[in-house]
């Protein structure tokens, strides 16, 4: 690949600039009296050296990186013969793939049409001269950095001052990055839904009360209008937590008390870390054992009740994505429940109540606001969960309270509406982006909710 | 004067009924944490009882005569000839040898059935290792068939499954039994291919180099980043709203749901910056992304532990604030963050409804040697198997998630060892 082999190029000059750097301010040094006459340390005039020669060249090849591609291929389609130029968006694509493909040489140049080929080498040829005049660019952009970096030492320069301010911004868009990735989701997801909410009006979409994304292909075609009601995913996906939580709640909440309040210390360093196997094990794994034993299990155990039990129940994925959430609260329950002060126990204790009561009266009261957040975060990561869902729940969007019926969750219909080919603005893979805002939108306030009180409960005790 | 009231009956008669709500409570408690360990317990029987028959896979031992007219090829050094050659014919020929009363063309389809489609490509290969086999017999190991393999891995085990078995068939295998050509052997397959249609012929090879190359990129980048923006929101940042804003927005990230990296991925990688689907690079960007949040909250959590007077001692010796950080905190702090970017890296391990999005989900035999090479990723191997109809894809499912778990349980047991052997307690 040639962007890696400019980009070794340019570590490599970076590296012997900083022993250019290095070394010349050890000459400067030796007449003077070593280098302690020096400003700085003898390595930040290399470093610095090396930042003027490698940092500017860096920034250049990630632009013309992001650049180059888009710019060529606008101005190749621009140039095109007339008799091929493109028409839509999807015809532009098409014609955009295959030019690029006659030019990399996977397709054969044999039986194409003159202007295509015509249209290949133009694009061949612009992407040389890209290739050649980033090269050159690099080179006397790095050289020239070199040169500037090299000049300005002297035993009076102040090498480090600079170097740090330089390494200061480099850490501060480190962490701007999470800043970037909030703002890259909200409109990565706001963008198309914003399209979407276009063509499917939001009240529809928000409060419709069936969902089938089929859209026709043929104007004439029946019984696919394609209706974009959310609101059986929501119930389904509200079905399938609610399940989860019924699991997950009582059992890890029940274990935290036990683990922090009764167990010796032998069984809480064997009971805690296998209890938090439970946490690490992928969710394709969980979603595989709920669809292939969890439910056909509930499915025969149902028959022999004369239940019927469909084979994607709401049970089998919530059951399972309960166990999974398990240690999420156990663990999550047992920081607050420990953090709940000494001097409140033993009064309780001194006044006659038993352990149990303790921690039921006391305790757990105490406790409430940290447990309740954590609560908020487990339920957050059920409505997200994705695959067990996908694996273990089904497609068909149904309108019920039931959770042995099967039932479809909003994360199920991203993946199904996103996976495979499909041109990417029809309503059908737009909706997709805006049931992902509902759900970034609704787990975002259930995270920033919990983690205030979280917050909030810990000053309390600090 | 009224008479103090004695509650001491009163408590005396409810002493029991408490002391048994306390034993009740204790009960719920262990059923809770026995509940727990044992999914854990069901959870791992249940994977390993099913997938423990796919390291071993079934063969039929055949003799098998390379023969050139047969084959088609006169030149072993012309690829030509050697794409466009009769593979498939060798063990044709060879099983109608072995069991040479079968006519019509249904039997012989059924008996061609036996063995696995690829078994003529496998024989080309054999070949061309040793093109003195030219012209001549041998008896060659040959892969069956899954149905065969399914069947005769159930009949071992005194279960026989022949739901997709003929009474023809069930007959040859008894013969071949007998005879003792056939047999169960280590499945390198399993190990050493990518994936196929036919589950006697799938690997998880590719699925192991994709998540491979995609660690790689996904530690490349997140470790120097988080670390760095651990380092500065610990050390240098100003304590002012825009630092406070940073911290909200790391925080949140952690707990966004996974698929929405995936949404993110997709429009802005590949829509926007327009790179191609199904590569190792979008999914380390992605899941670079994600376990960010992880890495930073962990390795934060490291910088914290090093105690003020390390840095004062420093400053005080007239080391800049770098200074500090590069030759003291950074050094001291390291082994958490790196238990941090193991458990980031376990994370993203397992992860796979983000790349589900950006394509990470394609059907792909070759196996990816770079970035830029489609590539899928072992628990999305793990869902497109589980999808798949084949019964014989359930065996090898569990077997893919039983690999899948043993780097998992490494990967934390490494995490867990560094932190108690690099770890100082201040």
């Amino acid at each position: 690949m040639q962007a890696t082999n400019i980009l070794i190029l340019i570590l490599g000059l970076g590296a012997f600039a900083f022993f250019l750097g290095r070394g010349r301010s050890l000459a400067l040094a030796k007449p003077l009296g070593g280098i302690r006459k020096l400003h700085s340390l003898p390595s930040y005039y290399g470093l610095h050296a090396a930042l003027w020669c490698s940092l500017p060249s860096l920034l250049l090849l990630a632009m013309w990186v992001m650049f180059d591609d888009p710019l060529i291929n606008s101005i190749v389609v621009e140039s095109v013969a007339a008799e091929i130029a493109p028409t839509d968006a999807a015809s532009y694509n098409l014609l955009l793939n295959k030019i690029s493909n006659l030019a990399d040489g996977i397709l054969p140049r044999k039986g194409e049409s003159a202007a295509l080929i015509a249209a290949a080498d133009h694009m061949e040829a612009l992407r040389v001269i890209s290739r050649w005049s980033l090269t050159a660019l690099l080179l006397t952009l790095s050289g020239l950095g070199l040169l500037w970096g090299w000049s300005r030492i002297s035993a009076s320069f102040r090498a480090r001052p600079v170097v740090e301010k330089v390494m200061q911004n480099i850490l501060l868009a480190c962490a701007c990055l999470a800043i970037f990735t909030t703002v890259g989701i909200v409109f990565s997801v706001l963008f198309e839904s914003i399209q979407f909410f276009r063509s499917v009006p939001i009240f529809d979409f928000v409060f419709g009360l069936e969902w089938s994304p089929q859209t026709a292909i043929r104007e004439d075609q029946v019984g696919s209008s394609g209706s974009f009601g959310a609101v059986p995913l929501f119930v389904g996906t509200l079905l399938v937590s609610a399940v989860a939580m019924v699991v997950a709640v009582p059992i890890g909440l029940m274990s935290a008390i036990y683990l922090a309040e009764y167990a010796s210390k032998s069984v809480r360093t064997y009971a805690k870390p296998a209890l938090e196997i439970l946490a690490g094990i992928p969710t394709v794994v969980y979603g595989f054992f709920a669809a292939l034993t969890v439910a056909p299990f509930l499915r025969d155990l149902g028959a022999s009740f004369g239940l019927s039990v469909s084979s994607e129940s709401a049970l089998a994925a919530g059951g399972v994505m309960g166990v999974m959430i398990i240690p999420f609260i156990s663990s999550l329950a047992d920081d607050v429940i420990t953090a709940v002060p000494q001097s409140m126990r033993d009064g309780s204790l001194a006044m006659g109540a038993t352990q149990s009561e303790t921690v039921r009266r006391v305790i757990i009261p105490a406790a409430l606001p940290g447990i309740v957040g954590g609560i908020m975060l487990a339920i957050s990561r059920a409505i997200g969960e994705t695959m067990i869902v996908v694996m273990a729940a089904g497609m068909a969007a149904k309108l019920t309270a039931n959770p042995l019926e099967s039932v479809t969750t909003v994360t199920v219909q991203i993946v199904t509406l996103l996976t495979g080919d499909q041109e990417f603005d029809s309503p059908k893979t737009l909706a997709a982006f805006a049931l992902g805002l509902m759900l970034f939108t609704v787990t975002l306030l259930l995270n920033i909710f919990a983690l205030h009180i979280v917050k909030k409960y810990r000053e309390q005790y600090d | 004067m009224t008479e103090p009231v004695n509650n001491l009956d009163k408590i005396k008669k409810s002493l029991s009924r408490r002391n048994r709500a306390e034993k009740r409570f204790r009960w719920y408690g262990r059923l809770a944490i026995f509940i727990g360990l044992a999914a854990v317990m069901v959870l791992f029987t249940d994977i390993i009882s099913k997938g423990h028959g796919a390291f071993r896979i079934t063969y039929i031992e055949l003799e098998v005569t390379y023969d050139q007219d047969r084959i088609g090829v006169e030149n072993l050094t012309d690829p030509e000839q050697l794409a466009n050659g009769n593979w498939e014919a060798l063990p044709k020929a060879a099983l109608r040898n072995e069991f040479n009363d079968v006519s019509g063309r249904r039997d012989k389809r059924k008996l061609y059935g036996l063995i696995s489609s690829g078994a003529g490509f496998d024989l080309k290969d054999r070949l061309l290792a040793n093109p003195l086999l030219l012209g001549e017999t041998e008896k060659v190991w040959i892969l069956a068939d899954d149905d065969i393999d399914t069947y005769y891995k159930s009949w071992l085990d005194g279960e026989p499954y022949a739901a997709r078995m003929s009474a023809k068939q069930l007959q040859w295998i008894d013969e071949l039994h007998a005879q003792g050509k056939i047999r169960l052997q280590f499945n390198s397959n399993l190990f050493t291919r990518g994936d196929s249609r036919e589950p006697e012929q799938a690997g998880i090879r590719g699925a192991v180099m994709g998540s491979l190359l995609t660690l790689i990129l996904t530690l490349l980048l997140s470790f120097p980043i988080g670390v760095s923006a651990a380092i500065y929101l610990e050390e240098f940042a100003p304590r002012n709203r825009w630092t406070d804003f940073i911290e909200v927005n790391i925080n949140n990230l952690a707990a966004v749901p996974s698929i929405i990296f995936g949404l993110l991925g997709l429009a802005i990688f590949i829509n926007f910056f327009h790179i191609p689907r199904s590569v190792p690079i979008v999914g380390g960007l992605v899941l670079t992304l994600m376990t960010l949040p992880t890495i930073i909250i962990t390795s934060r959590a490291a910088i914290k532990s090093v105690p003020p007077s390390i840095r004062e001692a420093a400053l005080g010796m007239g080391a800049s604030k770098y200074q500090v950080v590069l030759h003291h905190v950074l050094p001291l702090s390291l082994p958490g963050m790196l238990t941090g970017a193991i458990i980031g890296m376990a994370q993203a391990l397992g992860e796979s409804a983000p790349l589900l999005m950006i394509g990470m989900v394609a059907f792909i035999v070759d196996i990816p040697a770079g970035f830029s090479d489609p590539a899928t990723v072992l628990p999305v191997q793990i869902f497109l198997w589980a999808d798949s109809p084949e019964r014989a894809f359930i065996e090898k499912t569990s077997a893919a998630i039983m690999v899948l778990l043993s780097f998992l349980i490494i990967m934390n047991t490494v995490a867990v060892w560094l932190r108690k052997r690099l770890e100082r307690r201040w």
